[in-house]
């Protein structure tokens, strides 16, 4: 091995190391410094995994947004702590994987016909329940049928509505007939709200708990704490811990001086200004993990003066977005280039990122036949904590282009009714959403109830629908990469920058060489994939 | 005696009408809020549609008045409603919650009260000796931080610096008492730390006080040592206002622990309380501030029967 080769494997070995290349990935540069497939994997067993799994430990975790008024019922789930809760103590047909791929949970395999109106699961038939049932497709579509129908008050009612009807072939498979092709349903199944739970008379049981994920709930103190124990003859790989522990620390505070104190060995969130001192405590490991989660800023398409594009352009080139990050965000952000296909999403597409450039704006503006423009901007702090400051500094960089923007300090009660898709211009914090169809769906269609842009573009709802029943990924890759182009240079929506999660353990806390971007800690799947040293 | 009794349910009476009015009051202001139970728990999926849904599927669709007598009805009786938000039985959610507030208050009072009379007393007995000095520079200090300061700097010192405490009071019902005592230690001594000063003041300002009258005067003529003076002549007529004091500083145990419950998380009715607000759940919020509130109005009482029957000249009227 000569000296660049060397240097080359030291940089793939560094950066598989801080999490930066899966196993399949680190195999396939190997491949290409020439090491052959043995080598290779022998070099990331011994370099990158050096530690395998073990198993024991109770693992205690605090999780940050829970509420006394929290249930364990999937159609009202919103809160990071039932997220949290429901992928220990249950589980999904599908699963979001460390790397962010699709990986199967209770359903071993999935096949559509040919335009994806009818998807077939089979499921996993070693799975069962912690009560000792055993899992079938009876349970699947009891659970899946929860969110459907009229009365159905579940968030995930719209997720579902091209759902025509759901049919057991068997014990163990489940068919699902669309109303039109869904080429994502598979994704789509790893939605939290979708848990199996068991079929009880005409519904499900979620009250008692009993659920097919690596653990199961023993106490269940709402709001306060959550223990668990290893679901013995779980049907996957895991669930090292013999018990779990979550504890409701909602305080930032509280839950570092825990994480420090060595009372708790993970927690969910970290207090972001703190973010640096609690960097250089050595028992102490941060995941700060980009992810799909987006604050935007929407304009609406149809009420002027954001009517007119060349305005919506002068304030995309208005805002300064590293120094958002750096400011507001100290660093724990990636920047976004307004469209809400974040990097580690399936199906994006790096475009030209657009910069922070006053004379851009100032020339649009002028195109637009303007030479200030005055415009209101709301917000409130208990959608994102520093939101408020965060629209302050935008206002501030969009001054020099010419620019003024009015920050409206909002009440944060009412928020999400009175002034999201009420006011012409306001900030919103979006989940991460795993698909493009998902989030283009739900607020970029022109009939979308939440189109919070009020944005209706042609070309992009026409490829929005074609794509969503299209098999071919190629083809698809392709509509979806025109579609962000149009959503970055003709949308309504601004998007500063996506929000990384940063969660911290102690040291002795292991995981694989990459964590899940979908939700905070490994997708919430720590109890699941996590282990002790 | 007879007198006494009369003033109690008198008193009680009272208290009702004060309680009355508590809940009118906020349940008016819990009515003025923006949004509403529906809008706050299902946050950005609050659609018209879903929001009418559930709010007709709890009732919330009915005019305000309605909705106070229906509660007031249910609460006369005893049954205090279901929680619109999870559904459970407000007096089953609050109970031992409560419990766990009354326990920390308990724990701190044992510890500050005796700690505060003595403190007191000697402070009055040496007064202006670097002792009172010391004695009064860090009670008042220690009042004059917030609680939630003061529990961050104990947190530091003796559970981040040094191992002695855990920092996190997560207590369950597995727990012994041991256990329980050793996990609150740090919220109790905060709590100790907060209420000391207060009830120690008043101690010695209400001996120095007296030590001016004539009869004490009489005390030291007669050759009676000095802390015989305070602690047999002084003391048992100081005796109302520290009462009162210490009736204060018990009911603000127990109604003002929401820091401090948040800071080493504590599973107590503040953080019930917090959190019910943020979601506008109307029935849990009013049982928990009826419940402060009676915790208030009784410990008043007690300290008013108590000032009563420490003062002969109340007790025994002409």
């Amino acid at each position: 091995m000569d000296n660049t080769e060397k240097q080359l494997f030291e940089e793939i070995i560094r950066d598989s190391q801080k999490n930066k290349t899966g196993r399949r990935e680190f195999l396939q540069h190997s491949l290409a410094v020439g090491m052959g497939l043995a080598a290779g994997s022998a070099l990331w067993s011994s370099e990158v995994a050096a530690e395998t799994p073990k198993k024991g430990g109770t693992f205690r975790v605090g999780v940050h947004d829970a509420n006394t008024s929290d249930t364990l019922d999937p159609a009202t789930f919103s809160s990071v702590g039932q997220i949290q809760i429901v992928h220990t103590h249950r589980s999904f047909l599908t699963e979001i994987t460390a790397d962010n791929k699709l990986g199967p949970d209770l359903a071993d395999s999935w096949e559509p016909n040919a335009d994806a109106t009818i998807w077939t699961f089979k499921l996993n038939e070693k799975a069962t329940f912690q009560s000792g049932k055993k899992c079938t497709a009876k349970d699947v579509i009891a659970s899946i049928n929860h969110h459907r129908g009229e009365d159905s008050k579940s968030a995930a009612k719209a997720l579902l509505e091209t759902v025509k009807d759901l049919k057991a072939d068997g014990d163990y498979t489940v068919i699902f007939e669309l109303s039109q092709g869904v080429a994502d349903l598979p994704w789509l199944m790893t939605d939290y709200h979708l848990a199996i739970c068991p079929a009880k008379d005409d519904g499900i049981d979620w009250e008692s708990g009993d659920g097919t994920g690596p653990y199961k709930m023993v106490r269940h103190d709402v709001g306060v704490s959550t223990s668990f124990e290893r679901h013995e003859g779980w049907h996957r790989e895991g669930a090292y811990f013999d018990k779990v522990e979550f504890t409701i620390i909602n305080d930032p505070n509280a839950r570092q001086t825990a994480l420090m104190t060595g009372d708790v060995d993970s927690i969910t969130s970290t207090d972001l200004k703190t973010l640096a001192l609690l960097k250089r405590n050595k028992d102490i490991l941060i995941d700060n993990t980009p992810s799909g989660s987006a604050i935007t800023l929407p304009m609406f398409c149809d009420t002027a003066p954001f009517d007119n594009l060349d305005v919506r352009l002068a304030l995309k080139y208005a805002i300064n977005r590293e120094e958002i990050i750096e400011k507001i965000m100290f660093g724990t952000g990636t920047v976004a280039n307004d469209v809400h296909i974040s990097p580690n999403m399936p199906y994006y597409k790096e475009l030209e990122q657009r910069p922070y450039d006053p004379e851009k704006a100032k020339f649009h503006l002028k195109k637009a036949g303007m030479d200030k423009l005055s415009v209101d901007l709301s917000a409130t702090d208990s959608v994102y904590p520093g939101a408020v400051d965060m629209v302050s500094l935008f206002s501030e960089s969009a001054k020099p282009a010419g620019i003024d923007i009015n920050v409206v300090r909002e009440p944060s009660d009412g928020y999400w009714s009175n002034v999201w898709l009420k006011k012409p211009f306001c900030f919103v914090k979006w989940g991460a959403r795993p698909t493009p169809d998902n989030i283009f769906s739900l607020t970029y269609a022109a009939d979308a109830a939440w189109n919070e842009s009020r944005w209706k573009n042609g070309r992009f709802n026409e490829l929005l629908v074609m794509a969503r029943s299209e098999l071919n990924d190629e083809k698809r890759a392709e509509m979806y990469g025109e579609m962000q182009l149009l959503a970055k240079d003709d949308g309504g929506t601004i998007l500063p920058a996506f929000v990384n999660f940063v969660c911290a353990r102690r040291k002795n806390v292991m995981h694989g060489p990459s964590v899940s971007a979908s939700w905070e800690n490994d997708g919430a799947r720590a109890a699941h994939r996590w282990w002790f040293a | 005696m007879n007198d006494v009794l009369k003033i109690i349910i008198k008193r009680l009476g009272l208290g009702l009408v004060t309680l009355l009015a508590v809940s009118v009051i906020i349940f008016g202001a819990i009515e003025l809020r923006p949004g509403g139970v529906a809008e706050a728990v299902l946050g950005q999926g609050a659609t018209a549609e879903t929001v009418a849904a559930y709010e007709k599927e709890l009732g919330l669709d009915r005019p305000a008045p309605v909705r106070y007598f229906e509660w007031l009805g249910g609460a006369l009786t005893g049954d205090f409603g279901k929680s619109m938000t999870n559904g459970r039985q407000v007096s089953e959610l609050i109970a031992p919650r409560f419990a766990n507030t009354l326990f920390l208050a308990l724990y701190a009072a044992a510890v500050a009260v005796p700690l505060a009379l003595i403190l007191g007393v000697m402070a009055a007995l040496y007064r202006n000796s670097i002792f009172d000095r010391v004695v009064n520079i860090m009670t008042l200090t220690s009042i004059s931080s917030p609680e939630f300061f003061v529990g961050y700097i104990l947190i530091l010192f003796l559970a981040v610096k040094n191992s002695y405490f855990p920092s996190l009071s997560n207590v369950n019902d597995d727990m012994d008492i041991m256990d329980r005592l050793y996990r609150l230690f740090l919220p109790a001594m905060t709590m100790v730390l907060v209420v000391t000063a207060h009830m120690m003041r008043m101690t010695r300002a209400s001996i120095i006080s007296l030590l001016a009258s004539p009869y004490i005067e009489m005390a030291r003529l007669k050759g009676v040592p000095q802390s015989r003076v305070i602690t047999r002549h002084a003391l048992p007529n100081a005796l109302a206002p520290i009462i009162n004091v210490i009736a204060l500083n018990l009911a603000y145990l127990v109604t003002g622990v929401v820091l401090v419950e948040v800071v080493f998380v504590y599973p107590g009715i503040g953080q019930l309380l917090v959190d019910s607000v943020t979601k506008q759940d109307y029935p849990v919020i009013l049982a928990c501030t009826l419940t402060f509130a009676t915790v208030y109005i009784l410990l008043n009482l007690a300290a008013d029967v108590g000032a009563i029957l420490s003062n002969p000249r109340l007790r025994h009227p002409k």
